[in-house]
């Protein structure tokens, strides 16, 4: 019997280059980073990729799965490509350095934009900082902590494609979960930074971010938090 | 750009003229579904709302939601999907919601008396 | 270093919320195309009862009564895509994005189908 082969179109080259062709072996139990690996290591060694822990902890490999942004080393072939036919690209909204590595700066760039490290308030003492598992904040930062830092929101969300200075789900529901840590003193200037319309007030809740987030995250929500909590700030005139 | 408490406030009008609208549009479809019946005419149409305080006072809100509401709207859809910025668009804007309002309050003069 | 812009996304955009948007958006727009002249048709009172019922006239063609149940059904979607919408923004409703998708269309087909049955019948 013939071996059933996968039929596999991959991005090669920078932003102006073009799908290649790949014939490549069905596998039981194979995931679309195997697939990318074995044609880098039978067929194309000059074929750029990233990944890192193979178990979807480190957020590195997410590519552009038949259209849609996937953390690659967890989707399984036969969910994506069951008749056999496989398209792969980098990430979209991301500049392509090569092939299906993008550059993240753009992504990690607004992280910081959104004031995404913590910043510890005045007068929390020496003691650990006692944060009750059941408040509601907690409960609220709990929702968004998972955050791997792939870019598969950042990919799927088109405000982002629409208006580049758009900080985009991701950066948003880092800032989110911040503003709800209890420890951080650092709430105004991050409302300031992620309100208005380059923030999260740009966002129509067209929900990619909640749909396609390997983590079952929901960015959507904490955006609408950010939205409510800095309209509010901009009414009393604290931002 | 850059003005994050002027986008946020912008952001607020538009939905609070939102939530304004939902209910003007729940008693506009209701009133349009009960009133196509049988065919429209003018002196219909004036039976129902001239010299009716409650609908005079109805339509007036509707029309202001509706110039904050569409002329924000439009705005939006403008920077995102053509990039335009700046003075002329908040001009334009402006200048949408005021000729709104104008159409708007001619008709509801017109109707209410 | 670019963007790759040849690379197909729209398979991402098929799921309840981004069509909501979508349609919220096209409803939106003919809406705001709409009621401007919405509003001169109804100023025209003004100028006279005769001037409202020629343009009222013109509107019992059945054409332009199925546009007009075109445009109840745009506002119908409309309203319920706010309604979604405030309802994400406001924590009001967090259920799943297809059961918010389901009753806009329901909701605005109904309104749709009423008028039109009550503007068809006698």
């Amino acid at each position: 019997m013939a071996e059933a082969m996968l039929d596999v179109r991959v991005w090669r080259g920078a932003g102006d280059g073009a799908f290649r062709t790949y014939a490549v072996p069905r596998r039981a139990n194979q995931t679309v980073l195997d697939v990318v690996s074995w044609i880098q290591r039978h067929l194309d060694p000059t074929l750029s990729y990233r990944f890192a822990c193979r178990v979807g902890m480190c957020g590195s490999c997410a590519m552009s799965v038949n259209g849609v942004p996937r953390w690659t080393c967890r989707t399984h072939i036969a969910k994506v490509a069951a008749e056999g036919a496989l398209t792969v690209a980098p990430l979209r909204n991301l500049p392509v350095i090569k092939d299906l590595a993008v550059d993240m700066a753009p992504f990690f760039a607004k992280w910081a934009r959104a004031r995404g490290q913590f910043d510890p308030r005045s007068g929390l003492g020496s003691e650990f900082a006692r944060v009750p598992p059941a408040s509601p904040e907690r409960a609220a930062a709990d929702a968004g902590i998972e955050c791997i830092g792939c870019a598969v929101c950042y990919s799927a969300c088109d405000v982002v494609a629409w208006m580049p200075e758009y900080l985009g789900p991701a950066a948003l529901n880092r800032a989110w979960t911040l503003i709800n840590d209890t420890r951080d003193g650092g709430r105004k200037p991050r409302l300031a930074a992620v309100a208005g319309d380059a923030g999260c007030h740009a966002c129509h809740g067209q929900e990619g971010c909640r749909k396609h987030c390997p983590k079952s995250l929901d960015p959507s929500g904490a955006i609408a938090g950010l939205k409510r909590m800095s309209a509010l700030a901009a009414l009393k005139g604290e931002i | 750009m850059n003005n994050p408490r002027g986008e946020t406030l912008l952001w607020l009008a538009q939905r609070a003229s939102a939530a304004v609208l939902a209910i003007c549009v729940v008693v506009h479809l209701g009133t349009m579904i009960h009133a196509v019946r049988g065919g429209l005419t003018a002196a219909e149409i004036l039976g129902r709302v001239r010299g009716q305080a409650g609908w005079e006072m109805f339509y007036w809100v509707f029309v202001v939601a509706v110039a904050i509401h569409a002329p924000l709207g439009l705005r939006t859809i403008a920077r995102e999907l053509s990039g335009w910025r700046g003075p002329t668009l908040e001009a334009a804007t402006a200048l949408a919601a005021f000729l709104l309002a104008l159409f708007g309050s001619r008709a509801v003069t017109g109707l209410v008396g | 270093m670019s963007e790759a812009r040849s690379i197909p996304a729209w398979r991402s955009r098929m799921h309840p919320s981004w069509i909501a948007f979508l349609i919220h958006r096209l409803s939106g727009l003919a809406l705001a195309l709409f009621i401007p002249v919405h509003f001169w048709a109804l100023g025209r009172i003004v100028e006279s009862e005769a001037a409202l019922d020629a343009v009222l006239a013109w509107s019992a063609h059945p054409l332009v009564k199925l546009a007009e149940t075109g445009l109840v059904i745009a506002l119908a979607l409309h309203l319920a895509g706010g309604i979604r919408l405030l309802g994400v923004e406001f924590a009001l409703w967090r259920g799943r994005p297809g059961a918010a998708f389901a009753g806009m269309i329901g909701f605005a087909l109904a309104a749709g189908l009423l008028f039109l049955l009550n503007a068809v019948s006698g």
